[in-house]
């Protein structure tokens, strides 16, 4: 296995990790972070792809590295929105629950 | 009136320029709104939006005068190695379109979003105006962007603006929607960037003409293929993905929610048909579109027949856009060439584009007026609407004009999309869409009639009005309702003549009673409450019978939606639909 391979392995096993948290973690914190746990999965494999496409004599290939800056900027605001909304929901409710609210009593026909 | 992305050589076309003065004017708007703050946040909107709508216009008039999409490669740096902007005319008929809801929901708005009088600034109507320049920059990054990872910058943008909205109001259901609607967005932007970075590295570039060029059904494009596509659907709140919409867009103030469900949600939708027609034709099947379509078929029997079940009329209009998000799918396996191996650029999509035009100005002239009824009443609970009609004619008129136009009635946009459509599934022989076609106009019926009956029945004693509405938001609902139901008219010219020949012939007078007896009978059946008090007494002892069946029917339509939108439910189902879209694109290629 060379290195490329296991960092590839690595990011899969991120996004696998951060799917999981995301999916089956009812804590809408706890889901905050899984989600940047699959963005660093994602930017990580980005960061293998660059090594693999450096088809010259760079050590790199620069542009992944320009997109994956870019893409940690947008991760970063939309963590960022997130909390900002559960912490304002939090002040609101004193809790902080995704949960759908209660069906409807059942209606008169 | 479409033309391919593909094959456009990478040089600044004349008229280029204009797609970046498309793409600043919405963002110098938010930072003008941002630094000048309090009363000027509306007037930069007011000045932005107008102009907005003629550079698309003379980007529109430019595209057809030379015939060619335009280009504009930014700094001089070709692809890949830099970035361009271009404009086909799908793009720019969508630049029209947002500029045009925009204005009319920015005069809408006037009323609503007005600076309290001795404040200089209050937090609502200072957000909105600015997330609406952002709302409008974003979409037209979205679609003049020439490169996938410019196109996930836009969707982000597009979401970072859009989830805000829903929460304009400030209550704790609205902050939890818009909680929910940002987690699910998330997810899906984030299976859509892996996508991207697979064809990155694939192919070592992002740009769609190039890549339109180097795609080969491998692997890794197979999986980046159905990652973006599922990726994009969560976005586009397509079933069974829908779980974020209805709380969000219901909850969201009228003048917010017709931009989201009119605008924000065709976004990702746009991304996907980019990605089907322009990118990647090659390794997209017709099995798969198959299923996009039967999702689409499933969201609007699903979200009619919900609609009909809700108690408040925004949750009912919230339910409707659910279902007219599905009819935006069902033109993707009409849109195959005849011996179905790629999605071409021909009637099927332009049927689609008008589709989108004429949902949008329909839904934005829906949820205006649906708002307006909220504002006078002060509650918008359904079987309290009586009298209505009588007290706000011109709402309820543009309401009325808006469901029209959605069933698709000569000569709104909606019944010329579906003629397109209805050619195209006779000429490659999917009669099954042409049944999906002509009946889900029915189901549009249905809560449109139920809606009506509630606003005319009379109300002994006057109806009890909390506010006088602004006759300015009315006329902004009822313009867009007319331009949607004349859509046809102005689409004429690009369309082959024949198809509007004699739109008062009987077959056509009597595909529309169906459509309205469908439509009744299906409000009759499935509404919460019973839709004539009369009609019930006179139908007897059987008409019971049915009634209590048809109810049985309606809340295991409910329970259902309710199941389906539990998270760990939709989230489970976003990855089966990826492995499933990725088996069809595996299995479902032409030998």
């Amino acid at each position: 296995m060379n290195a490329v391979t296991l960092y590839g392995l690595c990011g899969a096993a991120l996004v696998g990790l951060g799917l999981y948290g995301l999916i089956v973690n009812p804590q809408p914190l706890r889901k905050i972070l899984s989600f940047n746990l699959v963005g660093s999965g994602v930017f990580l494999l980005f960061g293998v792809v660059a090594r693999r496409g450096a088809a010259f004599e760079m050590g790199g290939d620069p542009v992944p590295q320009a997109l994956v800056i870019t893409g940690i900027v947008v991760a970063f605001s939309a963590t960022a929105l997130a909390v900002a909304l559960l912490l304002r929901l939090h002040d609101a409710t004193g809790s902080a629950s995704l949960a759908a609210p209660e069906p409807p009593a059942k209606p008169d026909v | 009136m479409s033309m391919s992305a593909a094959g456009i050589p990478a040089v600044t076309t004349a008229g280029g320029f204009l797609l970046v003065l498309a793409l600043v004017l919405p963002l110098l708007g938010v930072l003008a709104a941002l630094t000048l703050g309090g009363r000027n946040a509306r007037r930069v909107a007011m000045l932005a939006i107008p102009l907005g709508l003629v550079l698309a216009a003379a980007a529109g008039i430019e595209l057809m005068h030379s015939g060619q999409a335009l280009v504009y490669v930014l700094g001089g740096w070709a692809p890949p190695l830099g970035i361009a902007l271009r404009a086909d005319g799908l793009s720019v008929v969508m630049l029209l379109t947002t500029a045009l809801i925009l204005l009319a929901v920015a005069v809408y708005g006037q009323a609503d979003f007005q600076m309290p009088a001795g404040v200089d600034e209050a937090r609502a109507p200072f957000m909105f105006w600015t997330l609406l320049l952002a709302v409008w920059g974003a979409l037209n990054a979205l679609f003049l962007a020439g490169d996938l990872f410019t196109l996930y910058v836009a969707l982000e943008l597009l979401t970072f603006a859009g989830v805000p909205l829903v929460s304009l109001g400030g209550s704790p259901e609205t902050v939890q929607a818009a909680l929910r609607y940002l987690l699910f967005a998330l997810l899906g932007s984030v299976l859509y960037m892996l996508g991207a970075v697979l064809l990155y590295g694939t192919y070592g570039t992002l740009d769609i003409a190039l890549l339109a060029e180097r795609v080969r059904p491998v692997p890794a494009v197979i999986a980046a293929a159905a990652l973006m596509t599922v990726g994009l659907l969560a976005k586009t709140a397509l079933f069974p993905l829908h779980l974020w919409l209805p709380p969000a867009h219901a909850g969201a103030p009228a003048a917010a929610s017709a931009v989201l469900s009119a605008l924000v949600v065709k976004g990702s939708w746009f991304l996907v048909v980019r990605l089907w027609f322009d990118v990647m034709p090659g390794v997209v099947t017709l099995p798969a579109a198959q299923l996009l379509a039967a999702l689409g078929t499933s969201a609007i029997v699903v979200g009619s027949v919900v609609a009909l079940r809700q108690e408040r009329l925004k949750l009912l209009v919230a339910y409707s856009t659910m279902a007219q998000i599905g009819y935006l799918f069902l033109m993707f396996p009409l849109a195959f060439d005849p011996a179905g191996n790629a999605p071409v650029h021909g009637a099927a999509l332009d049927g689609g584009l008008l589709q989108v035009v004429s949902h949008a100005t329909a839904k934005a002239g829906m949820f205006m007026a649906a708002g307006l009824i909220y504002a006078a009443l002060g509650h918008d609970r359904i079987a309290d609407l009586a009298g209505v009609a009588r007290a706000m004619p011109v709402t309820v008129l543009a309401f009325a004009l808006a469901g029209l136009a959605l069933m698709g009635v000569v000569p709104s946009g909606a019944y010329l999309a579906k003629k397109l459509m209805l050619d195209a599934a006779d000429g490659s022989g999917q009669w099954w869409w042409m049944i999906v076609l002509q009946g889900g106009a029915a189901f549009t019926a249905g809560y449109v009639v139920l809606v009506l009956v509630s606003v005319m029945r009379s109300r002994p004693g006057p109806l009890p009005l909390v506010k006088r509405v602004s006759r300015l938001s009315e006329l902004a609902a009822l313009a867009l309702s007319m331009s949607s139901l004349l859509l046809a008219f102005s689409a004429l010219g690009p369309v082959p003549g024949n198809l509007l020949a004699n739109p008062f012939a009987p077959k056509e007078l009597g595909t529309l009673l169906a459509v309205v007896l469908g439509g009744a009978l299906l409000a009759l059946g499935l509404s919460r409450r019973s839709l004539f008090a009369t009609a019930q007494l006179a139908a007897g002892a059987d008409g019971g019978l049915l009634r209590r069946s048809a109810v049985v029917v309606g809340e295991a339509f409910e329970l259902a939606d309710r199941v389906i939108r539990r998270w760990q439910f939709a989230s489970m189902s976003l990855l089966m639909l990826v492995a499933l879209v990725g088996g069809l694109l595996i299995f479902g290629a032409p030998a």
